[in-house]
């Protein structure tokens, strides 16, 4: 009875050992957005001496809206969101819709050289993006458009030049690729037995089924396409077409902005934490059942 | 009749407005409100003055200002007219970024030294206004330590200023004696230190020749320079590379730090925290006088421009002392001619910033005009820092000498 006693406080003590574990790293997760969203309401000189201590983290002295209003009149704040928003927006919906097809070919269906072919996009992971930024500028700016304007020659300055070549990408081909491969083929092959279509099977059994690699791949695109620079800054010559990264520059004069820019950050974080909230439970769940993390 | 009166009067307000010629207009000041409605005026000004051109303005944020311009040189979309930081100006010119200007004769004899920017003898950029730093100090702290102030005619030779760090320091006052500024990366450390460099005898460059570092880099006066620099650190005297941002910013006002180099853009709240008792010091005097770095953000016409006449009638406007004593009211930079100077209230004769005028007048120098200037900048940063940190000092600026040198030879010689 007193070695259940001993095990059963053991057990409890473990238990609070390894809450509280969690809790201090879930704190260190959590202390620099805390820190960003408390300073977004500090004047300048109060938050660069709150930094050596923890008031830092505290919503103490003299608190105002005052950095948010003036970050709104510094930049404008509302055109890089949209266009934030709706280039990613675009480019993860055609992404989902175009990987997802090719990852379906990969895993699903029997052509020649698709080894071959699957490696070498895979090997594309490795190259770092900085190296092929010229080379795809001079490329898009000689490519043909026809938009509202009639045809025209050069991507330079639109939204199209920020989407389009992002919308294939070597990471979502091959989560899906994998994916796919893991489910049982015997749906696959049931599916083709009731006469389905091989477009028919990617989408009303394949998909349907798929919620947890979308998630993931959604949210892994999402990150990578709102937090877009070098890119942007390239070619994005107008302020109607810079998102939101390129406009925190905006914030950094001569004499820095401190308080302003942790607001702008506060605001373009809003986005990514809805999206993310929006479809945590997939993202948890493709991670628990196929071990990719992003 | 009057319908057909305003239809005529319509239509001739069109046809001369189409008779402008769209004029592009790239700026770095994206951002900053107070540069923004200056430049918008003089914008404004000069397309109501005349019925030729017309200014279309976009803004870039600095900080990636440079790269947007590569980008476009790249894709052969540059606008008609660019701006320019100085010392990345004969980088410009040598990739044909840039054309020179044509300007009428006398049109920059009044400027400033490092407001206009000379390049293989011509002029491809002049700017609005300059930048100047000074040792902030506090005239109480100095007299209470018995340290004698400096003038422009009498600066502090290196024994003094030494004696009075160690003074400041054994005083125990201050957690440093001195703040030059290490948290501040990048551009800083050339514009800031190299004049340190320059005022021992040395350089980042043998300036006669453009084509190499060796002597001028590593030679005994930058050894001089090295070893005293490293000193600062070993001595703790200044806060090394580890230096918090925020103590950069507030150290001085915050009474951390006895001595502050810093820039005239950094004066006006100093002047709110001390007032009176503030002092601009000019530069110590290592032996070869007392020297600033100079040259800040320049207008000049692109290469590619296909209406040059247009680009440099902007500039010529724009350069009226109205225009850049509006520009030095809006930003607190200083104005680029005397002239100008008088007619603002921070630069005037007793103004609270006149000093920074005369500063810039009597002790800049430019950093090296040459298209290596951007990778000897990055080189400099890196050795001051490794020796701050404690690198061996000959070492490193031989290291620094040879790969200086090794750039200018890859290049051909940048066109020297």
């Amino acid at each position: 009875m007193q070695a259940k006693n001993v095990r059963g406080r053991n057990y409890r003590l473990g238990i609070y050992a390894r809450y509280a574990t969690l809790i201090l790293i879930g704190l260190i997760f959590i202390f620099p957005i805390v820190f960003m969203i408390v300073s977004s309401f500090k004047p300048d000189l109060q938050l660069l001496r709150d930094t050596s201590s923890l008031r830092a983290f505290l919503p103490v002295g003299d608190i105002s809206v005052d950095n948010y209003i003036e970050a709104f009149e510094r930049a404008p704040i509302g055109r890089f969101i949209f266009n934030s928003v709706f280039i990613t927006a675009v480019s993860v919906g055609l992404g989902l819709f175009l990987n997802s097809l090719a990852g379906f070919s990969f895993a699903v269906l029997e052509w020649p050289g698709k080894t071959i072919v699957l490696a070498v996009i895979i090997a594309t992971l490795i190259i770092p993006f900085e190296t092929i930024a010229i080379p795809l500028l001079l490329i898009v700016n000689f490519l043909p458009w026809f938009g509202l304007e009639g045809f025209t020659q050069g991507w330079l300055d639109s939204y199209q030049v920020q989407i389009i070549p992002f919308i294939a990408d070597a990471l979502s081909v091959f989560l899906f690729t994998q994916f796919f491969r893991d489910l049982p083929k015997e749906i696959i092959e049931a599916a083709r037995i009731d006469g389905a279509s091989w477009w028919q099977i990617y989408q009303r059994v394949l998909v349907p089924i798929s919620g947890p690699v979308f998630a993931t791949a959604a949210i892994l695109k999402f990150l990578a396409m709102y937090n877009q620079f070098l890119w942007p800054l390239m070619v994005a010559q107008s302020e109607e077409f810079r998102p939101v990264m390129v406009g925190l520059q905006y914030f950094f004069q001569l004499n820095v902005a401190w308080g302003e820019i942790m607001a702008y950050l506060t605001i373009i974080t809003v986005p990514v934490l809805i999206f993310y909230l929006a479809l945590q439970r997939a993202f948890i769940e493709s991670i628990a059942s196929s071990g990719v993390k992003g | 009749m009057k319908k057909l009166l305003g239809l005529l009067t319509a239509l001739l307000i069109f046809t001369v407005a189409g008779a402008q010629t769209e004029l592009s207009m790239w700026y770095h000041g994206a951002g900053n409100a107070a540069e923004r409605d200056t430049l918008l005026m003089i914008i404004e000004d000069f397309n109501n003055s005349q019925s030729d051109w017309v200014i279309n303005l976009e803004e870039f944020p600095q900080e990636s200002y440079n790269e947007s311009i590569v980008a476009a040189a790249l894709s052969g979309n540059l606008p008609d007219i660019i701006d320019v930081d100085g010392p990345v100006m004969p980088n410009w010119a040598w990739s044909g970024y840039m054309q020179p200007l044509n300007l009428s004769e006398g049109a920059l004899d009044d400027f400033l030294p490092g407001a206009v920017g000379v390049w293989n003898g011509e002029v491809y950029s002049v700017g609005l206004w300059d930048a100047a730093i000074a040792m902030f100090a506090r005239r109480s702290v100095l007299e209470a330590n018995g340290i004698r102030i400096p003038t422009l005619e009498q600066p502090w030779t290196l024994e003094e200023f030494d004696a009075a760090l160690e003074t400041l320091q054994a005083s125990g006052e201050f957690e440093f004696a001195f703040d030059p500024g290490m948290a501040w990366t990048g551009e800083w450390y050339p514009y800031a230190f190299s004049p340190f460099l320059q005022s021992f005898g040395g350089d980042m460059i043998d300036r006669s020749t453009f084509l190499t570092a060796e002597g001028a880099l590593n030679g005994e006066e930058a050894l001089a320079f090295g070893n005293w620099w490293q000193s600062l650190f070993e001595r703790d005297l200044a806060p090394g590379t580890s230096q918090d941002g925020a103590d950069r910013e507030t150290g001085f006002i915050d009474g951390k730090y006895a001595l502050q180099w810093n820039g005239n853009w950094a004066a006006l709240a100093a002047l709110d925290a001390y007032g009176d008792d503030l002092l601009f010091l000019p530069a110590p005097d290592f032996g070869n006088g007392p020297i600033i770095g100079a040259a800040s953000w320049q207008f000049g016409v692109a290469a590619s421009s296909e209406n040059p006449e247009g680009a440099n009638a902007f500039i010529e406007f724009a350069i009226q002392d109205e225009y850049l004593a509006a520009f030095s009211q809006a930003t607190g930079l200083i104005p680029a001619t005397q002239s100008a100077a008088a007619i603002t209230p921070n630069y005037a004769a007793g103004g609270p910033l006149e000093v920074f005028f005369e500063l810039s007048n009597e002790q800049s120098l430019i950093r090296p005009p040459t298209p290596g200037y951007v990778v000897m900048a990055l080189v400099f940063e890196k050795a001051l820092a490794d020796i701050a940190n404690g690198a061996d000092v000959q070492d490193t600026l031989d290291a620094a000498v040879d790969e200086i040198n090794a750039d200018i030879e890859n290049n051909n010689g940048y066109g020297f």
